[in-house]
Formats: C-alpha cells, structure tokens, sequence
C-alpha cells in the first residue's frame, strides 16, 4: 500500500505494510538511522521524531496513520548541527555514547517550541520519557537551559 | 618500554589505495606489539597505521578501542595530538580493523574492557606520535640543509625556528617514512602539553547530535538482509522442533533457519523479521534448569555459605580473634543479578563470502570477534575483517561473542549479508549478567570501639571459569572477590573465603565487575562496624585508613566538599563510601531524604573525589563519574533481575525501569591532582554509590540496608 507524507520538508511515498512502525520506515526502508529502536514499546524514548510539529513515539506508529502528515526526524533539524538545540548539546558535552540522543534532542526540541523558557520542573515533564543509560541527565538538562539562552537571543 | 627497529621492518611505508581525495600515506610504527605479532597483516586499504597523513596535511589517527560513550577517542587523539603538534580542526579518527599490532598490552588482544584503555595506550601511542615527530622533523631538516635540532613542529607542520621556513606533514610524509624508526624518541613534557589535562570537548559530539554517528545496528549493506532469533527462555534449553509455515507466510519474510543459539527468522526489514518470529511455532527442550528460580537460588546460596571455600586473604586469625572480641557484629548481604540494559540492543552484520568476512559490529573485544568469524566460516582470520562501529553503550555486555555467532552463521547460510537484531526483551532475557550474590560477614570490635577483626564468606559464581578459565585456580576467581578481600582497612586479622557455586544463570563482565556488589556489602559493612563501636563513618574510615594515603585523600576531599561536618537541615541524611577499583580512588557522600509513608529514597545530591593518577581529559573524568554514579544508583533503587521456571522474569523497561531525568541526583566531581600512574575511570565510580545511599538510609533509619535493590520495608 502506497502512503505519502512530508519528511523533513520533501515529499515521501512508500509501499509498505500498513501497519509497519514509521521508526522501521525510516531505519529500514529509507536507510535514515539517526532515529534509533531502543524498546519498541514507547518507553525509552529512543525512537523520538516530530509528527506536526509534536514529539511522537516512532516505535509505535504505523505509517498508515502518517499518511498526509508532516514528520520531521534528527536529519531534519538543521544540515549542519547549527539546530540551537544540537548547538548546545555539543557546547555542553551531552552525549557519552550517544545512541539516545537523537530521541533526546527530538524531545527537547519539541519542549522548546512549547516553552521557550522551561522550568526545571518543566524539563522533568517533557524528557522523563527518554533514557540515557549513561546518565548524561545533568548535561541534558544544562543543554535545554543553554539553548534556551541560544533560542532567545536569535 | 623503548622500541627496537628490527631489520626485517624496515619498510615502514605502506601505501593506501589511492582514494578520490589523493594519496594517503601511513606510518607504520612498530611497538611492543611488533613482538606480539609475528606477521602483521594489512588491512582493506592495505594501511597498518596509526597514524595517517593526506597531502592537505590533515591527519586520520587510528583508535584502537572501542568507543562506548568512555571518551577514549578523544582521549587517544589527544595523546597523539600533542606528541605531533596537531591542529584540532585538521584531525580525523578511524577505528583500526582487528590487527595485531593493535592489541591492548594489558590483555595480550585487542579488546576494550578493564578500564584499561588510556592506562594501556597512554606510553605506546605517546612513543609512536613521538617517533612520527622526530622522523618528521629529521625528513625537513635534511631538506633545508639544517640541524634537527634548529627545527620545531607546530598545526601539521615542521617549521625552521630561525628562517620561519615551513613544510607541512603532508609534504614531508613520504620521505619520512623510509627512515629508520628512532629507538628511544623523546615524549612531550607535561609541562608542554598542549591538550593532555586540559579539558577537551569530545571530538564526536557532533555526529553524535545530528544522527549522524553508525552503530552497529545502523550499518546497511547492498542486499543486505535482517534477521531476528528465537531463543530458548530457559537457561541451557536447545530447539526440539519448529514449524516455520506460519512465519513463512508474513509479508517480507525471506527464510527460516536453525542456529546454534536458536531459529532465526531472515527478511528483508527487520519489523517483518520481528512479525515473522511472533508466527514461529517453536518447541524447546528446555534442560536442567527448568526449574530454577530466585528462591532457589537463594536456598542454595544459603547453604554453600555454610562450606568453607576458598582462602582468598587470611592475615592473622580472624577466628581466634573474634572469639575473644569485647563485641561482634555479624550480617548477611545479598544481591539480585543484573542486566546491562545497554540503549543500543545487541546487533551484528556480517558479509560472509568464499574469499572472505566482514563483520562490522559494536564489539569491544575485535580479537574474539575475529577468531569467532574465522572459526564458523573456516576462514583464515586475516580474512575476517572486523569493523568496529560506535557502540550505543557497552558496560562488559559487548565482550561477549553470541551476537556475532549467529551474524556469521546467518550470512554463511543466506550467502549474504545479514544483520541479527535483539529486541529489548532478547536482550534483557539473554544477558550474562551481573552475579547475584550471598555474603556472611562477622566483624569484632574492641572495648574502645576499633576492629580486632573481620571474617567474611561470599558465595556466587564464576566469571573467569567460563571466560578465561585458566585464571581461576583452586576455586579462586579473583574477580569475585575483588572489592572484599583487598581492602585496604587496617583490619589486624582479616579472612575472607569465596564458595564458587554456579546459579543456573550465565553471568558476566558488569561495569566494575566484583567490585559492583562487594564495594556496597564492603562499604555498607564498614558502616555496620563504626556504628556498633560508637564511631563516626568518615572518622572510622579516616584512622582505619592512615596508611592508605590515596584511599584517605579522597576520602577527606569529598567529606571536605560535602561538608560532612556540618549540620544537615531537619530529615536529610548522609552517607559515605570509598572504593579503590581499576587503579583509581573515588569516594562519593550522598545527601538523601525519606518519604517513610510513600516507601521512597530521594538522593538530592552526590558529591564524589576522584584520584585517578594522571589523566588526559578531565571533562571524560568529570562525565564519567557522572555516568557511572547513575549506572549504579539505578541498580541500587531499581535493578533486580528475578527467575522463575529458569527464565528471567523481566523483559523491557516496564519491568526493569532504570533511572530518569527527574529521579537523578545533582553530582559534583572534584579531581584530586596527582603525578601518580594513571588509573581507569571507566568503571570506579560505580562502586561507591550504592553503599553512599544506603549508609545514608542507615543513618536515618538506624537499620542496616543488607539486601538490594532498596525496598520500601528498608526505609521505615
């Protein structure tokens, strides 16, 4: 079955299963591995991209449901890392290995579009969802205050 | 160790391929590993290298280890950065292919693991670059006619100090290359250290933030297929039989094969793989250990406890001395086995082909991976070519060659290439998990409260008898005792026996080892003492230790930080830990609070010393304390890893949860300063966390944690 949809602004088509998750549309069919399968089961985060604009759970997500929708992913956010968000990510030395970062970005990103200036608390909310094994929290959280900083002063 | 030129090497050139962006030429520089390696086999691209120089000056240095999230890519490139002179914007990394040139002088292979990476590189990779250096400089001087020693390096390039005449590396490769390779070259000076000690940002931050950084599960090959396998969930069980009709007839589903480790089910994505496998009918022989199960493991843990075991330390009498000790303190501790829980589940690609192999996986021990190749292909293993991608986390799990078995099998079979993914319950399921262990300790005190003596008895199982079985003699494996047996306490009479008792359950390499469970029973144990005998934690620790100058200066520097002398606002609590584990000192004190209705722990703040001798970048000893503070005080609050009908129970996050943004404490490091050798810091700050909490919780609750993860019953 043929869907379409926007991806990172071009127009997309894919004759897949209906129900086979966009993360594995992305990863398998299209070759984008920057978003990353880490449960399949929406609890780790790994798997984050922006479904119109909101943090959406990839692993979960049959493509079906995509159809006529605009989905950005972590490729998408800028051509050059120059996103505020990967900006201060790299200024603040977030990621150790790094495979959980792409979901956390998506997820700050997101945040960031909502609340331009979030609260600690805020933070909690909206990345509680997404893991870091290696416990780069305190980084992450640095990171969204900075780009928060970058953001405003554009 | 000085390097030797031997004749027979004299060609150190080897040139690359030619590639799109022009000739590349590498410097092969024999070490130490020269003697390890009889022949020295090349590569892809015909390059043995670790250092590569382009003709636009820039340089590619080959990293050796496996880069986990620990930093070391960064860490190895500034090394050679400063015995080369190199300009940070014009430098590129590699990971080397499985060669033996490369093998870690600590293990005798090539493997990342130990916390050993920097600590084994350090001196070789200093030589090399100086080596390089000198070779360079003496190619440019004899051009201009002048003294070496009128001649210095600097961005890429050999300048004439006098005439400001400039040649970059670039230019001078190719002829420097033919020289004899010096024997002794002269390393930096710290003190002229251009990058080492100096906070570094890491150079793959930024592949790491725009999705750009390959995994092992992100490789994609032409043709490339993917499967998923089938496992027996009982430890130990094989296939009896399988009917693949089912599984055959879901959409992209290519093939159904028998493996050594189970049925693997091959598509061409690997969602249909996945579908494919949930229609797979399988029946198991499930084996002995049917029915095994937490309980039963504890029941037989509980009477092994009662044999003597082992002598892993015996100084004194211990039991003479506890008889006649004015009070004694006795405990049991226990803990749960572990998952590794690494983000990126286990994955392997291989391409296997009548002239050849390439494995491209996240492994940290390529020498393994290598002989696995060579061993199920019939293959030579100079032509199984391994490919080291990032690992999306590793902790001891990726040492392990399971997930490159059934790669290699699958493409043998399919004649193509195959990638085998693990989804988070295959490898929550099918881990070699941290120990669950059982520990009976007896410590005795004298009338003024100082210990005349400690006696303790561990049981659990055997890493090294399945991984490098020719290391445990007399039932002795050195890494289940570590953390215990060689503390560093003035105990005057000290025991420690270890029972080797297999559980039923495969266990392995968890981020710091033995040092996991015992530095929390050591620790926790120590608190159990100092409180019986009317003593202060830190004040105990602190006299027990005078002789333990390392152990003591970071034990003061973070009670100093934490400012453990002064009062504490009303219902926060403190607790100390300090843990020498793979060369390095850490102690952490961590401040907590207790909601006795809700049965919750907060930990609001850790602050933690670290002496890890000398060290490259103090931004990876800063973030992996962090990181490992995590890793263990998840495992303190929430990893317990339970068996029933010998499987485990758990199978994704929801049921074996790890710590969150909004459950982490703030951490503080501060790094002692030190000329001493280096030490890892991959692993040691692990160790300290979990006893920190729990002597906290102690000091709150006045009862003893002896058992994890915390429960709400501990806190009341």
């Amino acid at each position: 079955m043929a869907i379409t949809f926007s991806l990172n602004g071009k127009s997309t088509t894919v004759e897949v299963d209906p129900q086979m998750p966009l993360l594995w549309v992305l990863r398998d069919t299209l070759n984008m591995t920057g978003t990353k399968f880490g449960c399949g089961m929406a609890l780790c985060g790994a798997c984050t991209v922006h479904i119109d604009g909101e943090a959406a759970r990839s692993c979960i997500t049959p493509i079906s449901s995509v159809s006529g929708r605009k989905i950005t992913t972590i490729e998408g956010l800028s051509a050059d890392a120059s996103h505020p968000v990967q900006m201060a990510w790299i200024e603040e030395d977030v990621p150790q290995c790094g495979y959980c970062q792409s979901g956390q970005i998506m997820s700050a990103v997101a945040l960031l579009a909502k609340k331009p200036h979030p609260s600690d608390s805020d933070i909690d909310d909206a990345m509680s969802g997404n893991i870091c094994r290696c416990g780069t929290y305190q980084r992450i959280r640095k990171a969204i205050h900075r780009a928060a900083d970058l953001q405003a002063s554009k | 160790m000085a390097q030797s030129v031997s004749t027979d090497r004299r060609e150190f050139l080897k040139k690359s391929a030619a590639s799109g962006a022009g000739l590349v030429i590498g410097l092969y520089l024999p070490g130490k590993y020269a003697a390890l390696a009889g022949t020295a086999p090349t590569d892809a691209t015909g390059v043995n290298a670790w250092v590569k120089i382009a003709p636009d000056d820039s340089v590619t240095l080959v990293i050796d280890k496996s880069e986990m999230g620990q930093g070391i890519s960064t860490a190895l490139t500034m090394i050679l950065a400063d015995e080369l002179d190199l300009d940070w914007k014009k430098i590129r990394t590699e990971f080397a292919p499985a060669a033996p040139q490369y093998f870690n002088p600590i293990f005798g292979l090539q493997g990342t693991g130990g916390s050993c990476s920097v600590r084994g590189s350090w001196e070789p990779l200093a030589k090399a670059g100086a080596a390089a250096r000198e070779m360079l400089i003496t190619t440019a001087a004899n051009r201009w006619g002048v003294e070496p020693g009128t001649c210095h390096t600097e961005n890429n390039a050999v300048v004439n100090s006098a005439s400001g005449k400039r040649l970059g590396y670039g230019a001078l490769v190719e002829e420097a290359s033919k020289l004899p390779v010096p024997v002794n070259p002269k390393v930096k000076e710290a003190n002229n250290y251009k990058y080492i000690g100096k906070p570094t940002k890491r150079i793959d931050s930024l592949v790491k933030s725009n999705g750009k950084a390959e995994f092992g599960i992100d490789v994609r090959l032409p043709k490339m297929l993917h499967a998923v396998v089938a496992r027996c969930p009982v430890f130990g069980g094989k296939v009896r039989s399988f009917d693949a009709t089912k599984a055959k007839a879901v959409h992209g589903v290519k093939d159904v094969r028998l493996v050594s480790t189970g049925v693997a089910v091959i598509a061409d994505n690997t969602w249909s793989a996945m579908e494919g496998r949930r229609m797979l009918e399988v029946s198991w022989d499930e084996g002995p250990n049917a029915k095994n199960s937490s309980e039963a493991i504890r029941k037989l843990y509980h009477q092994q406890a009662g044999q003597s075991g082992a002598i892993a330390r015996k100084d004194g009498d211990a039991d003479a001395a506890l008889a006649s000790a004015h009070k004694r303190v006795e405990a049991s501790y226990e803990v749960p086995f572990l998952a590794h829980a690494t983000m990126e589940p286990m994955n392997c690609t291989a391409d296997v082909r009548a002239d050849g192999c390439d494995i491209y996986a996240p492994t940290q021990f390529q020498t393994f991976s290598q002989m696995t190749g060579a061993k199920i292909t019939g293959l030579k293993p100079e032509q199984v070519r391994i490919h080291t991608t990032y690992l999306g986390g590793g902790f001891g799990r990726r040492a392990e060659q399971d997930f490159i078995t059934e790669a290699v099998e699958l493409s043998k079979a399919m004649n193509a290439p195959v990638q085998v993914t693990w989804s988070r319950e295959d490898d929550m399921q099918h881990d070699f998990y941290r120990p669950a262990t059982y520990t009976t300790l007896t410590g005795g005190l004298d009338p003024d409260g100082w210990p005349v003596a400690w006696k303790c008895r561990v049981v659990g199982p055997s890493i090294m008898s399945r991984f490098f079985p020719g290391s445990v003699k007399n039932g002795l494996d050195s890494s289940s005792v570590e953390g215990i047996a060689d503390s560093k306490y003035a105990f005057p009479n000290f025991l420690c026996e270890y029972v080797l008792t297999e559980p039923g359950v495969p266990v392995g390499f968890w981020r710091s080892v033995g040092n996991s469970q015992n530095g929390y029973i050591t620790e926790s144990f120590v608190d159990e003492m100092a409180k019986a005998g009317g003593k202060d934690p830190f004040e105990f620790r602190r006299r027990l230790l005078e002789k333990a100058p390392r152990h003591r200066g970071v034990l003061e520097l973070a009670a100093e930080k934490a400012g453990w002398s002064k009062a504490l606002p009303a219902g926060r609590y403190r607790g100390i830990a300090v843990v020498e584990s793979f060369g390095s000192f850490v102690a952490e004190v961590a401040e907590i609070s207790l909601d006795r209705k809700a049965g919750t722990v907060r930990v609001h703040k850790v602050v933690a010393a670290v002496d890890c001798g000398r060290f490259v970048n103090p931004e990876t000893i800063r973030a992996q304390i962090e990181g490992a503070i995590v890793y263990g005080l998840t495992a303190a609050l929430k990893g317990e890893i339970t068996i029933a009908n010998g499987r485990v129970e758990q199978g994704n996050f929801n049921d074996y949860d790890l710590l969150r943004i909004d459950e982490v404490p703030q951490v503080e490091v501060h790094i002692m300063e030190s000329k001493d050798g280096p030490g890892g810091i991959g692993e040691p700050g692990t160790p300290p966390i979990a006893p920190a909490v729990c002597n906290a919780i102690f000091s709150a609750t006045g009862k003893p944690v002896r058992r994890l993860p915390i429960r709400a019953a501990d806190l009341a």
